[in-house]
């Protein structure tokens, strides 16, 4: 038997002491000390937060806040779309959008949630991107633009009894939609929540002041439907809604387009858009829009039962041949009740269907590109 | 005779045959088992060769042979069923058995106490 990690000198969210008495097995996350897993175990968290609704702890994630002189929060969006291909002139007060940050190569940076709140935006990013961020938007942004930390806990309460759940405590949140954002009251607490998540679930992602977030935590917890939710099953979650994890799906070697995150990338800032290009790597990403990208991001689904991981190289024939790809990310899928992975493959290679072999522990198991998401999503549109 | 090595397996001696199995306390560490992996029947394993694999959720291991040996016969239950490991890793979890080459080897092996002693 291999090792099993332990932790070292780390950060711990408002949510630890929570965390420890829920008997949650602690794991070091991105500097933070953070929950892989309740008592329940992976599989059945997951199982549990499609079925009915997850608590998460996502206080490691970023949350910065970014405002304009004078309140004129059309310098911000402007400011912002410079380091973002996105729509956010157009972003409407009370919604928000999925977006990434590009270089110059047209490489991801880091993803990321914009909500406009009217008087301010505020950005949701990866715990492990967070202060290379900041220091990005510090760089590049006008020096009138605001840019502040938000120092609140961060929860996600996922899964088709969430709302019903939430409910209970603040019955105006069934009114939202996919989304949107609204300041709700919670336990007295005024709280920024949008109706998100990164489970493929409908759900909630809730900024709670930092000295409310183990109340709030424990009252959630206390409703019937709702159990503690760790780590380990939000990343299964998140691979079999197909959605990207920075660091291992995108990064800053993999374009939008090859990541076939496209959809993010609205017509204004195409070729012939009114507020065309404009943002870090324009240039490549505008081109490979037009002459498409030599691979492509696609699923795939191994055949038998050997879970297939980040890093896993993929080839077309069962023996032999050039490396045609490789997963980066990977394991069991609970709900599909099977190994599910994603990576890049040669365009060509990239239809559903298209048999493939990966190569693990030395022998070349087949694999077939499937449809992302593996499981389908269940948002409130 | 109960066995243990410091990489949380079991292996039950007797006479010239050792079953192996993972501890309960590697499989609670490992968390629910998805995928394991059993040598080929027949297979000769040199003390600390990779044996077998087991995947959980999270991760992959590797299984060492505790001693070596031919491999007489495999447990073909927890490749269907790898959450036996997690329910009965002391008892139908059990990974595969082994015709001991050299039976002196199990000297080199824990006792209960001295395993209890490593994971407490």
């Amino acid at each position: 038997m291999a090792d099993v990690a332990g932790t070292g000198d780390l950060l711990r969210t408002p949510l630890y002491d929570f965390h420890v008495a829920n008997g949650a097995r602690m794991v070091a996350f991105a500097s933070y000390e953070m929950p892989v897993q309740y008592p329940l175990g992976i599989l059945k968290e997951h199982l549990h937060t499609r079925s009915s609704a997850g608590l998460f702890d996502i206080s490691h994630m970023g949350q910065l806040s970014i405002t304009a002189p004078g309140g004129h929060l059309d310098e911000a969006k402007r400011a912002l779309e410079a380091v973002i291909p996105i729509d956010i002139l157009g972003l409407p007060e009370g919604r928000q959008r999925y977006g990434f940050f590009t270089n110059d190569t047209g490489g991801i940076l880091d993803d990321l949630m914009i909500a406009n709140l009217g008087d301010r935006l505020v950005l949701i990013v990866n715990a492990a991107r967070k202060s290379a961020d900041e220091a990005h938007l510090r760089q590049h942004l006008p020096g009138g633009i605001g840019i502040e930390r938000i120092d609140s806990a961060l929860i996600a309460l996922q899964g088709p009894k969430a709302a019903g759940a939430l409910a209970r405590l603040a019955p105006e949140c069934e009114s939202m939609r996919f989304m949107d954002v609204k300041t709700l009251k919670i336990l007295g607490h005024d709280c920024l929540a949008s109706r998100s998540g990164y489970t493929g679930e409908d759900g909630f992602e809730i900024s709670v002041p930092e000295e409310a977030a183990e109340a709030i935590a424990r009252t959630l917890l206390g409703l019937a439907e709702v159990e503690a939710i760790g780590l380990g099953a939000r990343d299964s979650l998140r691979l079999e809604a197909g959605l990207c994890l920075h660091g291992s799906d995108i990064d800053e070697t993999t374009t939008p387009v090859e990541a076939r995150l496209t959809w993010a990338i609205p017509k204004v800032r195409r070729a012939g858009g009114a507020r065309a290009a404009g943002f870090p790597g324009a240039d490549i990403i505008m081109r490979q829009l037009h002459e498409g990208v030599s691979r492509l991001r696609v699923g795939l689904r191994p055949e038998g039962r050997a879970p297939v991981r980040g890093g896993v190289q993929v080839y077309a024939r069962e023996a032999g041949g050039e490396v045609i790809g490789h997963a980066t990310s990977g394991g069991f899928g609970p709900s599909v009740g099977s190994p599910v992975a994603m990576g890049y493959v040669e365009t060509s290679l990239s239809e559903p269907g298209t048999r493939l072999f990966a190569e693990l522990r030395g022998k070349r198991l087949a694999l077939d590109v499937a449809q992302l998401p593996f499981v389908p999503s269940g948002y409130k549109r | 005779m109960l066995k243990f090595t410091k990489d949380h397996e079991w292996v039950k001696i007797d006479g010239d045959t050792a079953t192996v199995g993972i501890t309960a306390h590697a499989a609670e560490l490992l968390g629910d088992l998805v995928f394991v992996e059993l040598p080929g029947v027949g297979k000769t394993l040199s003390k600390g060769d990779n044996a077998a694999v087991v995947e959980s959720v999270k991760a992959a291991s590797d299984v060492y042979a505790p001693l070596s040996g031919t491999v007489s016969e495999v447990n073909e239950a927890v490749v269907d069923d790898p959450s036996i490991v997690n329910s009965d890793a002391a008892g139908a979890g059990w990974f595969f058995k082994l015709e001991l080459k050299d039976v002196a080897e199990t000297d080199g092996l824990l006792d209960e106490a001295a395993y209890q002693q490593l994971i407490a």
